[in-house]
């Protein structure tokens, strides 16, 4: 037990434990997305799938309390990390240029940041109905709660449909570095699937970000409702 | 050719450092960087000025001495090369070329664009070495080595510990520098005995110094005269996780 503690207390352990919580994170979003296609199904697909996750109080507050516990992790490590790293520089160049470095991993605090900002509000306007109440306390013709009606009554919004997509590209620009860059901390690498590994990282980023955009845009379009 | 040069000034630690301008007049296009500072260096010593201090040894790429951050890039433009390799050519006439010391807070300033880099020479102390008992020469080849063990064994060892990695680093990590100094052993059987031992002490010896951690940018490999791979950095990251988590 010392010893794992002194390895996630570590640089290395630190970064390791960002890596595995940005994975797991990123494996939710791909559950996340498969639940949310559903709404292409039509309100009683998703309406049921919402129903039977509700309806299993145990496995939805243990699967709530580990992505919280997750992304508490994910965020303080990199947070920690990220001050460390600037007090290493100590006097800050006044004229720096890149050779290498990507925009995208340059920016992971802000995009980091940015998708926080996002989640607080997502949370706030899908899970807890704060910020359209409205739209939350909805039921269907079963008497179950119109999670279909919530979402399509929410992104009629433009502003806030148009936010979502915006914000599923900060995602997706978060994770193009954030994929490729847990394997190397783990130190899976090799020169000839690493390549690989990089277009698959900016791929998957881009499949979510379409994936998760495709609900507000088609709302947007009048292809759905 | 003709360049203006803002140049961070700085008399010791202690003290309030800033940008000088100073103007390189009449600099041969084959002149190294090192030259063209002496140039304005005997400009200034004529004027009774302080010159410029900043490090050199070798001048033919070796040594790891000539550290400056030119344009915001260590060791300047172009790729492979430490600043005493750079030529004036590689720059444009009537230029402005910005000279900054290695920033790193474990690169302690001395003067100007000299740094104190023995956090380097402490990290090697650490365990960047093997402990045997020297005798007589061994025969070559008496313990045999894999041709592609061998190859990236050199690569590794080819740095010269100059410091552009951290200098480069946005987290002002030394990754690549301890990454190698592991691997140049960590890849050979006489590196064996002591491999894990070696680089726990020697990440642990790293992150003591105040350097700061790799959010794989892999600006260091970019900014290397040595063109030393990040792989090596993968390499130490799976010895360490090893060692912490296996031994």
């Amino acid at each position: 037990m010392n010893n794992l503690l002194a390895f996630f207390s570590s640089s290395i352990g630190r970064k390791v434990l960002i890596a595995i919580t940005g994975l797991l994170l990123v494996l939710f979003l791909i559950a996340h997305l498969i639940g949310n296609l559903l709404f292409f199904l039509g309100p009683d697909s998703l309406n049921s799938y919402a129903a039977a996750l509700k309806g299993n109080p145990a496995l939805l507050w243990s699967a709530r309390i580990g992505l919280l516990t997750v992304f508490v992790l994910h965020l303080m490590n990199a947070l920690a990390l990220a001050m460390q790293n600037r007090a290493a520089r100590g006097v800050q160049y006044q004229n720096k240029g890149y050779m290498a470095a990507t925009a995208a991993s340059r920016t992971m605090v802000i995009t980091g940041l940015v998708v926080l900002l996002y989640v607080a509000y997502h949370l706030s306007h899908f899970t807890l109905g704060l910020t359209n109440p409205d739209h939350f306390s909805m039921h269907d013709a079963q008497g179950r709660h119109d999670v279909y009606g919530m979402i399509l009554h929410g992104f009629q919004i433009p502003v806030v449909a148009w936010g979502y997509v915006a914000a599923m590209l900060v995602v997706a620009y978060h994770l193009s570095h954030g994929i490729q860059s847990s394997l190397q901390t783990f130190g899976l690498r090799n020169e000839n699937y690493t390549p690989c590994v990089k277009q698959f990282s900016v791929f998957l980023a881009l499949l979510l970000c379409l994936g998760f955009s495709s609900i507000p845009l088609a709302v947007q379009f009048g292809l759905v409702g | 050719m003709n360049f203006t040069l803002h140049v961070w000034r700085q008399k010791n630690v202690d003290s309030p450092g800033q940008m000088v301008i100073y103007p390189a007049r009449d600099i041969s296009p084959d002149s190294s960087f090192i030259e063209m500072i002496d140039v304005v260096n005997s400009g200034l010593a004529e004027k009774g000025e302080d010159p410029i201090a900043y490090e050199a040894d070798c001048l033919e790429g070796i040594c790891g001495c000539c550290s400056m951050t030119i344009n915001g890039i260590p060791h300047g433009p172009g790729r492979g090369a430490t600043t005493c390799q750079l030529h004036m050519r590689s720059f444009q006439d009537g230029e402005h070329i910005y000279i900054e010391p290695f920033r790193s807070a474990a690169f302690p300033l001395v003067k100007d664009l000299m740094v104190d880099r023995s956090s380097f020479d402490r990290i090697i102390q650490a365990g960047g070495f093997i402990s045997v008992n020297t005798g007589g020469a061994q025969d070559a080849n008496s313990i045999p080595i894999p041709k592609d063990d061998a190859d990236l064994a050199f690569d590794a060892a080819q740095c010269i510990g100059c410091g552009a990695c951290v200098a480069g680093c946005k987290n002002g990590a030394a990754m690549l520098f301890t990454a190698a100094k592991v691997a140049q052993l960590a890849r050979l059987p006489q590196g064996q005995p002591e491999r894990y031992r070696r680089v726990v002490h020697m990440v642990e010896t790293m992150d003591n110094e105040g350097f700061g951690s790799c959010t794989n940018q892999y600006e260091c490999e970019a900014v290397c005269p040595k063109e030393i791979s990040v792989r090596y950095i993968a390499e130490m990251n799976r010895d360490y996780i090893k060692a912490k988590l296996c031994k």
